[in-house]
Formats: structure tokens, C-alpha cells, sequence
């Protein structure tokens, strides 16, 4: 990003001359960036300043505040640890869910479903109602475990595999289609899932639901080693593909006169995106609305198609909103348990209000 | 030259496209006429690799559409269809810079942003470059899609119907801008049109399809006489000698 800034105004220095000669508007103003003009680029760069200052506030409030030790002692450090874990958590998740949306907007054209509704977080639900189910309260800590974790992630990246690898690649080779299912099947296993808790004792569906409800403080710290340089992995990628990403959101025929892969770009996407969304699931339980609400927020405050930009900006979005949250609830109401409902909530009629509004899909 | 052996590709048992014996000659303006379900849409997105056919070879300046790397056939072929999906928060330029994509994989040079407004000026586009593309009618949102394909610098140039939505002056104006890209660039144009007219008018070759099928393809001299013209559109059709070339009339 440093480098766009600098090449930026160096590219808009060459070419008054010949401007003049050509007898065009000034050239400086005629480039394809990511801005029409120069006021939309500062715009942006201020935001996403402005984003930055909050998220150090955050990060600052969330380790020290009401730290009874002075700043910069061994003991504020101890205490600033403790709470260091449900940082990296808010982190992480913000990363997964909302590069995660935007890849997955890009990729299917749309800007309504994301990958929550092709039935990741039932099948979170499936795993976790069937290990409580099975095996009594004593199961739900079998779910538990960095192997249990690592389990879980690959049943889901392996699971949106073979949706994506039977749908895409068969003889449908349509994203409607695709859709359809994947709500048919998360509808289906949602269903499948409630059964199950509605043949649990009080006391097995009371461990479960703690389970279930996205929760920052519920997180195991243990998974934290190997989801991060995955979530980092699968996120990098992304970033880096960011270019073709730009050209997929012209749609299929475009992308394909434009001589990508549509078909490889879109599964290895939708993998990334599977990959992301396992991890954010395993860590703090299904977060329906969230992602949809951050993407729609970063999309206003980008005001670009170039993903370059969009990325970053999502990010921390994402974690002013889940961070600031935390920190409100934590220390205002001392709630923290609930940030997972309050976002889904917010999400969920932020959701509504913008179906509504365009009064179609 | 592009040049196809055997194309077919079936729907159904009555939905049929071909075999298709084909060669279109390099440079100058490729009319594809024939009434509604003729095949030459789809003939034309085989050609550009946006469907598969199920039987035959295509071949563009002697690369298969198939084999050749799909990135390395977006310098040699482009294709624009008749609808595009559009990103709102695009604008003209944007767009247009989007056809730099195959050269420059996205990162614009100085000669990527040269070669971005000689295509924007090429089709009038200079004082709309900067608005969003959700702030421009059809027939401009049209047009900026034009520029972007002309700006991938390709050889070949597929346009599926290209005139929708343009007014009389300019539909007009495009034909002339195709004309002159043939012409003094040297590309080979290959574009679907329903005014036969205009196809008659502007195109160096034409060629006449129906049920499937190529029916005739030749000089516009060849093609625009009434017996040709009457049996593809299956309705009667008198060619007159207007004052600026031969008219088919069918009114």
C-alpha cells in the first residue's frame, strides 16, 4: 500500500507535457485507479486512518482497561496476557469473516448470501448437537482438543469440497443452483440438529448452547497456534489474488474474455473461503450476520472495486465492530458472554433493513 | 483467420447448432445475419471459448480455442456479449482499464493508461470517463464496454449485437469506429447484427445463418439480393438501389 502512495503522484508527473500537446484534459486526472478522483482516494485513506487510531484505542482498552496495576509494571504485562487471548480471538475472527465474505460476494456476483447460508454454521451445529447427543455432557468436551479442532476444520473444508467440486464441475455448472442446495442442505441440517436438542436432557442442551452462541471468552487459546497461520495463509492468498478478484466481480464471460481460469479461480476461492470460515467457526461458534454487516460497511467506506482496498478496510472493520463491542459490553454492562447475540442482532436487522430497502435479491 | 471444421453442438434433439464448415478471413468486418435462433450467438461464444462445443476444432489466427492457454487467447481473441453483469461502483475508465488485464495483469503502466484513453476517445467516452457506470444509460454503459474490448488490443474482435441499445446516430458511429479499427488497426471484427442494412452497408464478408446452420457467406454484393435475403429471414424481402448503396426492404 506504502508503494501505491508514492507511485500514485510520480505516474501523474509524467504526463503534462504531452497532455498539452494531445489538447486532452490534464493527463494527471486520466488514470484507471482505484479512485475517480483525488478526493475519493484521500477519503479513503483517512478512513481507514481513522480505523487504525480506533483499533489501537480498542486494543489498548480491551488489555489495560481497569488494569489495577500502573502502565509499563511486570504486573499490568501479567494482567495485559490474560486478556491478550480474547484480543487475538476478536482478531482472527474479524480477519476470517470479513475477507472471507468479501471473496465470497466477489466470486458469486451477489452481494446478499454469504457463505454462512451454504451451511457451514449448521453443520457446526450437526457436530456439536451429535457429540453432546452421543456421548452425553461428557461429549461435549470431546469436541474439545487442538485434534477434535483440526477435525473439525477439515470436515468443513471437506465438506464445502464436495459441494463445490459435485455442483461446480458437474453437469450443473451453475451458482444458483449451488445456492439452492447449500440452503437446502443448511436448512436440512439445521433441522436435523434441532431434533437432536430437542431429545437432550436440561442439563446436556444447557452445556450446548453455551457451546453453540458465539462466544470471544469460550475460545481455546490451544487452537490459537494453528488456526492463525492458517486464517493468515488462506487470507494472504486472497489478498494476493486481489487483482483477479477485481476481474472475477465483471462476472463469468468477462473474467473468461479476460483470460482467467474462471472455474479453477472460483473453487480455489471458495476453498480459501471454506478454510476461513472453519477456523472462525471452530473458535467462537456460527456468526451469521456478522460478516454480511462488516462487507456491507467496508463496501461503503472503500467506495472502490479494487480489492486491494477493500480487504484491508474489511478487516478493520471487522474488528472495530466485533472489538468494540467486546470492549462495550465487557466493561459498560459486563456482558461479555453476549457479544455474539448483540452482533447477530445488529447483523441480523442491518440484513433486513438492506433487503428491504433494494426490495429484491 | 478463424477457421471452423465440424462445429456442433446439440440442446436437444431439435435444438442443433451445425456442423458448422467455416472460414472467416482476417481483417476487415464480419456480418453474422439470420433470424432469431439461428445459432449466431452461440456460434460466435464458441469462438470466443465462452461455451464449449461438443464436436469440431475452432481455430483463431491458427490457435485452438480449446487447447490454447485461456490467458495468453485474451491477446489474440476478445468477445463481448450482448449482457454484461456491471459493478456499480466502476467507473468508465475503470472498466475500460479492465481490458489492459491480459497485457499488464492488472498493475496499469504508462502505456497500459495511453492505450485505456486512445480506446476511450476512439469511442467518444472522454467527458463520461469518470462517472459510475450505474449513472449511464444503455447505450453509453454499451459503448464503455466496447472501448474496454478495443482496449485488449486483440486482433480478433467478437461483438455479440453490439448495437442494442444505440441510437441512430450512434449505431451509425460505432459502425464507422469498427470500420476505421479494421481498417487502419488492422483487426478482423466479427459482429452479430439484426439490421441487415447495416450489415449490408458496413461488413466486408457477411455471413447468413439459419436453423443452425451457415446457409451463405460472401461479399455484401452476394448476400443482399432478394432471393438470398427472403429465403434466411423466411419473409419477402425487395433489395432497392438507395442513394448510398443497396437497401433491403421488408417493411
Amino acid at each position: 500500500m506504502a508503494e501505491t502512495l508514492t507511485t500514485l503522484p510520480a505516474r501523474e508527473e509524467q504526463r503534462p507535457a504531452e497532455a498539452q500537446l494531445t489538447g486532452r484534459p490534464p493527463v494527471g486526472e486520466r488514470s484507471a485507479g482505484a479512485w475517480p478522483t483525488r478526493f475519493r482516494r484521500n477519503r479513503y485513506w483517512i478512513i481507514l486512518a481513522g480505523l487504525a487510531l480506533l483499533s489501537v484505542a480498542i486494543t489498548y482498552g480491551i488489555l489495560g482497561w481497569e488494569n489495577p496495576m500502573p502502565f509499563g509494571s511486570d504486573g499490568f504485562w501479567r494482567i495485559a496476557k490474560l486478556r491478550a487471548t480474547s484480543l487475538v480471538v476478536i482478531i482472527v475472527v474479524a480477519f476470517c469473516q470479513s475477507i472471507s465474505t468479501v471473496a465470497f460476494h466477489t466470486v458469486t456476483n451477489n452481494r446478499i448470501i454469504t457463505p454462512s447460508i451454504m451451511g457451514f454454521e449448521s453443520l457446526y451445529r450437526v457436530v456439536q448437537t451429535g457429540a453432546v447427543f452421543v456421548l452425553g455432557v461428557a461429549g461435549a468436551t470431546v469436541v474439545q482438543g487442538l485434534w477434535q479442532f483440526l477435525g473439525q476444520v477439515l470436515v468443513m473444508v471437506a465438506f464445502s469440497a464436495l459441494l463445490y467440486g459435485w455442483l461446480l464441475t458437474g453437469r450443473f455448472g451453475n451458482l444458483h443452483i449451488m445456492l439452492l442446495v447449500g440452503i437446502i442442505l443448511g436448512g436440512g441440517l439445521g433441522a436435523f440438529a434441532t431434533l437432536m436438542q430437542r431429545m437432550l436432557s436440561p442439563a446436556e442442551f444447557d452445556v450446548l448452547t453455551a457451546r453453540l452462541i458465539g462466544s470471544i471468552s469460550n475460545a481455546d487459546a490451544t487452537y490459537l497456534g494453528f488456526s492463525l497461520p492458517m486464517a493468515g495463509v488462506a487470507g494472504g492468498l486472497l489478498w494476493l489474488g486481489s487483482q483477479r478478484l477485481n476481474v472475477m466481480a465483471l462476472g463469468r464471460e468477462a473474467a473468461v474474455n479476460l483470460g482467467i481460469n474462471h472455474r479453477r479461480t472460483m473453487i480455489i476461492v471458495l476453498l480459501l473461503v471454506s478454510v476461513m470460515m472453519a477456523v472462525s467457526t471452530s473458535l467462537v461458534g456460527p456468526m451469521t450476520f456478522f460478516g454480511f454487516l462488516v462487507a456491507m460497511i467496508s463496501y461503503q467506506l472503500a467506495d472502490t472495486h479494487d480489492h486491494r482496498f477493500t480487504f484491508p478496510m474489511a478487516w478493520l472493520t471487522g474488528f472495530v465492530t466485533l472489538g468494540g463491542a467486546y470492549f462495550v459490553l465487557k466493561n459498560i454492562f459486563y456482558a461479555q458472554g453476549s457479544v455474539g447475540i448483540i452482533i447477530e442482532i445488529v447483523g441480523g436487522t442491518f440484513f433486513l433493513l438492506y433487503v428491504l430497502r433494494k426490495g429484491r435479491l | 483467420m478463424i477457421d471452423l471444421t465440424s462445429v456442433a453442438k446439440s440442446y436437444s434433439s431439435e435444438v442443433t447448432i451445425g456442423p458448422v464448415d467455416l472460414q472467416i478471413p482476417a481483417g476487415g468486418i464480419t456480418a453474422m445475419v439470420g433470424p432469431n435462433g439461428a445459432g449466431k450467438s452461440t456460434l460466435l461464444t464458441m469462438v470466443g471459448r465462452l461455451l464449449g462445443m461438443d464436436t469440431g476444432t475452432i481455430e483463431v489466427a491458427g490457435y485452438d480455442v480449446v487447447s490454447t492457454r485461456s490467458k495468453d487467447l485474451a491477446k489474440i481473441v476478445s468477445i463481448l456479449r450482448q449482457e454484461n453483469h456491471f459493478v456499480t461502483r466502476l467507473t468508465v475508465r475503470q472498466l475500460v482499464g479492465f481490458g489492459r488485464f491480459p497485457h499488464s495483469g492488472g498493475r496499469l503502466t504508462p502505456i497500459d493508461e495511453e492505450k485505456v484513453s486512445e480506446s476511450i476517445d476512439f469511442l467518444g467516452l472522454q467527458d463520461l470517463e469518470k462517472r459510475y457506470l450505474d449513472e449511464l444509460s444503455g447505450g453509453q454503459r454499451q459503448r464503455a464496454y466496447v472501448a474496454m474490448v478495443l482496449a485488449q488490443d486483440t486482433d480478433y474482435l467478437l461483438l455479440d449485437e453490439p448495437l442494442n441499445n444505440l441510437d441512430m446516430r450512434h449505431s451509425v458511429q460505432m459502425m464507422q469506429h469498427l470500420r476505421r479499427a479494421a481498417r487502419e488497426l488492422n483487426r478482423t471484427v466479427v459482429i452479430v447484427l439484426h439490421d441487415i442494412n447495416f450489415a449490408g452497408h458496413y461488413a466486408d464478408h457477411i455471413c447468413a445463418m439459419k436453423n443452425g446452420r451457415v446457409e451463405h457467406f460472401g461479399t455484401p454484393a452476394e448476400i443482399m439480393t432478394p432471393e438470398v435475403l427472403s429465403s434466411i429471414f423466411e419473409t419477402p424481402v425487395d433489395v432497392v438501389e438507395g442513394p448510398r448503396g443497396r437497401l433491403a426492404v421488408y417493411y
